[in-house]
Order: C-alpha cells, then structure tokens, then sequence
C-alpha cells in the first residue's frame, strides 16, 4: 500500500518536471500547423523550417560561439582565481572568496541591468560580445567555486615538487596544476556552457541586431505558437541536455588515487 | 673544514612558536644524516628551509659554500623527497623522472634514457609507461627517490619518507636507501621521529627537541653516551636517577657510579641490567618480547627497566637482584 503510494507519487513529482518537456518534444513532431492536440505526426517539416530559418540558424551559430567563448575565458579566470586563493596568503581571502561567489546570489535580472547602464557608460553598444561579458560575469563565480572546492594541500605539494625540479611558476600551472585539475577545469566549462546556452535575460537587455538563440525564439513567441517553436525548443533542449550529462560524466566520474 | 651544508644560527617562528631557536649545523658531504625528533622539535621545519620552501628569519644557509638562505628551491643545488611522494598524478613514471631534466631543456631522447637508468638505480625499470596511481607505496616512494635524484643534487632532502610505509617495507626501504646513497654518493638528510630508523640509516645523527639540537654525532656515540636526558630518553629506553656526586662518585637510589662534579643525574639502559647483583628489588612488570623479557623491577622506590634473557622464568611481586655494569652507566649533567 505505502508502496504504491510511493510509486504514484514519484509519478507525479517526474510528471509535474517532465510532462512540459515531453509535451513540447512530442508536438515539435506535429505535421499540421498547430502544436495542439490531436497528434497528427511524426513530421520532420518543422525541424527542415527551423534550419530554412536564417534568423534561427544565425541565433544558434551566435549562441554556440558566445557559450564557447565565454565558457572558455570563465574557467580560465575561475581557475586563477581558485589558483591565487588557494595557494597564496591575501589579505581578507575570505571576504573576498565570498565576493567573488556573491554574483550567483543576485538574479540575472539586476546583473543584466547593472551591465547594461555600465556598458552604455563606456561606450561599449549592445552586441554579442556585451552578452558574452555578460555571461563570463554569471560564469565565473560558478568556476571559481568548483574549482576551488578540488584544490587541496596534497596538490599544492605536488607543485612544491614540480618547483623544487626547477619549474617557473607558468610552467608549474600550464604542467602540472591545471592538468592534474583538468576534471574541475572540464566540468566548469561544461556547466558554464549549459547556462550560457540557455541564457535568455542578460543577451536579451545586452544584445542588439545579432543576438542568441533563446532571443531569437522569444521573437519568434512573440507571433504566436507554432509548431517550429516546440522544433527548435526540442532542440536547444537537447544540446542542454548533453552538456548537462557531459558535464556529470566529468564532475562525477570517480578518479583514479 | 669544508662542510657541504651550514647552518649559522638560525631562528624561526610560527606566529608565537619559537620552532627553531638559533639553530647551527655544519654537515659533511657523501654523508647520510638524520634529522631525529618528536613531532614540533622543528626537525621538519629545517629541512623546508633547507629546501628552501620556507625563508628564515634569523640566520644563513650555506650550500657547496653558496648562501642559499633566500633562493628559490628551484635555484639551489637541493632536491626534495616528499612524505606524500607528490607524484605528479598525469605523468608516466618515466615523465615523472624526467621532469627535472625536462625543466633544464634536456632533449627528450636523453632525458628517457637518463630516466631509464635512474629507475633502474632504484629497482624499477619495468614501471618506465605506468602511470603513478598504477604502483604501491614502496614503489612511488621509489619514483619520488629516482625523480629527486636525477637532478643531480648536492643534498636530497627526505621529509620521513618511510611514514607512509608499513613496518615490514620500512625496514626494506631503509636497507634500500642507505644502499643507494652509497651507490650515488650524495650526501642525504633525512628527517624522522623513528630513532630506530635514525639508527639504522644514519652516519650522522641531529636529535633535535624543542627547536634546538639536544645531541650530534654517530649514532653508536649518540646512543652509548647521549649528551642530555632528552637524547638519552629519546634514542632507545632508558631508566634515570638523580644523585649526589662527592669524591669523583655519584650517589644514586641504584648505587655508586664514576662521575665528573657537575654530574647530576645517571641513566641505565636497560640491556645493561643483568641478573645477579647487589641490587634487590620487587618485580612490578614483566613482558615477553620473543627475543627477551623485558622487566621492571622496584627499586628503593625507582622503577629500573631490564632486559632479561627470555628463558628468565620471572612474575610479579617476586624479589630478584640485579647488577648493573658501572662502565654503561650514562651520567648526564644539568
């Protein structure tokens, strides 16, 4: 009884996460010219008009280079950072650690604004780039604290070693620290790349005439459903979903020693 | 006398730890010395500076006659073997040894042959493709030996590089490193509060207390006529006395012993005590140790440690009498 019961309602709890999905999936398949049901599929024409769409296929080069780019340069700053708080006495490390932690605290909303008014400041014009700022600023902190949490003394010891055989302190980081931390440096960046990728707020206030993928499919919700929406939804969901599981296969896997 | 390392009155603190108080020390080269001491005697804390990971306040390190006291590890002739090994975890056991020369731009053809020969100093030369995580204890701690040595260092320095080891490849390991020592002819400071493993590897023994030396010397001297009570309590068991010196003689609870006027005290080792003598005694403890018994009898209100022959058939509360031979009687002064 208490079994079934249990049963019914993990039902319920991956219904209530999944159906919406599932929904939108299912209907991205729709031969006719409404996402509603009846369900009259499978049909590929969707998927074959969101790739005739220039709009969409430029968003989704655009998102894919922002992700990448912005990825990249918020591992590479997460891992100085997590570098420099781990290895050196600074005064206040605390309060800093925390500081550079804080952003993830604060909705992307206020982030998004704050840089919008900064960037008009300096002159810098809404662009890609002001987005991808943008999403290193929502990144990096994400970074730092995975980074952070794998660097351990036994480490720091190993890169004694690596000094004491003469080892310049670039080489030490390019040889033997950012190897050995290679699993926290992959899974930073994958994870870094599933939220730039799903983005909306920030390269919505940021961004001008050439914009991201979720933008461009908020302009797109803007006339109304369409079957080409649940298309490329199922399919921004799918490359989430990809990173996501990249990203668990590196932060989870167990490592050897 | 030219000594490979000397260390001039050198001081250092941790916040309000005194860990090293005006510590000097000249070592001679080819030597294997041992830096011996209970955890917090700044045993370790010397060798870092020694390893240059750690800058002194006070004092100056000289290296083959070159003030080394503020150069990076890098820059001195100096080579650490760590207590983890601090392998490098991504490396093959042949990058592993050849980093060091890797770092001095040695081409990659000559550094693996030079790497094949040093593993193959230290008994390892099938490992030269695996990688760390793949070898036991004792062969990392071998790996760490051969990546140290490789650099050619005028000292290698080895912070208890046995600790992690169980007991039976300890004493392995220990024959193992005395030996290539000699086989290499560099000079070795090793660091361990194990005063057995002080005394089996050491031609040169530091006992080390409280941030200063206690004691210096082969460890035969250091252990048959140890200079203070700590070292004397520290290397191997001991039972001290107080007495009262008068005419060239120390009164003690355990007899007349030979002993200079400033004399204060006097320690017996317990393979000194034998069966039979002027001494008597209640036997409070008795412990069978395989190769001997190992008993504690009450004397004048003193508990005298012996060793015994294990065939002595002793128990408790039993009266015994027992000798002690006056020529190992250890006197110490204040």
């Amino acid at each position: 009884m208490t079994r079934a019961i249990a049963v019914a309602y993990a039902l319920l709890l991956y219904g209530f996460i999944f159906l919406p999905v599932a929904v939108l999936v299912l209907f991205s398949f729709q031969g006719t010219l409404f996402p509603i049901p009846p369900f009259n599929g499978p049909s590929l024409r969707w998927y074959t008009a969101v790739l005739g769409d220039a709009r969409l296929t430029a968003g989704l080069g655009n998102s894919v280079v922002v992700a990448l780019i912005s990825s990249a340069v918020a591992t590479l700053l997460g891992f100085l950072s997590a570098w420099g708080f781990a290895r050196f006495h600074l005064p206040a490390s605390a309060f800093l650690r925390g500081l550079i932690t804080l952003p993830l605290t604060v909705s992307y909303l206020i982030i998004g604004m704050g840089l919008l008014i900064f960037f008009n400041w300096i002159g810098l014009p809404k662009s890609l780039l002001a987005a991808g700022i943008g999403h290193v600023v929502i990144n990096l902190p994400l970074c730092f604290a995975i980074i952070y949490s794998q660097m351990g003394d036994h480490q720091a010891n190993i890169e004694r070693a690596a000094r004491d055989l003469g080892a310049g302190e670039m080489k030490v980081l390019l040889l033997i620290t950012a190897p050995m931390m290679w699993p926290a440096l992959f899974a930073s960046f994958f994870l870094s790349m599933t939220f730039s990728w799903d983005e909306f707020v920030i390269s919505f206030l940021l961004t001008r005439f050439e914009t991201t993928l979720p933008v461009e499919i908020w302009n797109l919700l803007r006339a109304g459903l369409n079957p080409k929406t649940n298309a490329v939804g199922a399919m921004v969901f799918g490359v989430s979903i990809i990173l996501a599981i990249i990203f668990e296969l590196t932060a989870f896997r167990k490592r050897p020693q | 006398m030219t000594a490979l390392v000397s260390i001039d009155h050198v001081s250092h603190s941790f916040g309000p730890t005194k860990v090293l108080d005006d510590v000097s020390l000249h070592l001679a080269p080819d030597s294997y010395t041992v830096l011996l001491g209970p955890s917090g005697s700044g045993k370790t804390t010397l060798l870092s500076i020694l390893g240059g990971f750690l800058n002194p306040e006070q004092g100056r390190v000289m290296i083959r006659g070159q003030d080394c006291t503020a150069m990076a590890p890098a820059k001195r002739p100096t080579a650490t073997v760590f207590q983890d090994y601090a392998l490098f975890p991504h490396m093959t056991i042949g990058g592993n040894v050849g980093f060091g020369l890797r770092m001095k731009g040695v081409a990659k053809a000559e550094r693996d042959a030079k790497a094949r020969a040093m593993l193959d100093v230290v008994g390892l030369a099938a490992a030269f493709e695996r990688k760390p995580h793949q070898l036991s204890g004792g062969q990392r701690q071998r790996v760490a030996l051969a990546r140290a040595l490789i650099v050619e260092p005028a000292v290698l320095l080895l912070d208890e590089p046995l600790g992690a080891l169980d007991l039976k490849l300890r004493r392995q390991m220990q024959d193992e490193l005395k030996a290539i020592q000699k086989r290499v002819g560099t000079a070795f400071i090793h660091v361990t509060h194990d005063q057995e493993e002080a005394m089996a590897l050491a031609d040169h023994v530091v006992v080390m207390n409280h941030g200063h030396i206690e004691d210096q010397g082969a460890p035969e001297r250091v252990y048959a006529r140890p200079a203070t009570r700590f070292t004397a309590t520290f290397m191997g068991e001991s039972t001290i006395v107080t007495g009262q010196v008068a005419n060239g003689m120390i009164e003690t609870p355990l007899g007349r012993f030979p002993a200079p006027p400033d004399a204060t005290q006097v320690a017996i080792r317990p393979e000194h005590v034998s069966l039979g003598g002027p001494i008597h005694g209640e036997v409070s403890d008795v412990v069978y140790q395989g190769a001997f018994r190992r008993v504690t009898a009450r004397v004048n209100g003193i508990d005298l440690l012996a060793r015994l022959p294990a065939e002595t058939m002793l128990s408790t509360g039993q009266r015994v009498s027992l000798g002690i031979d006056p020529a190992h009687a250890i006197v110490l002064k204040a």
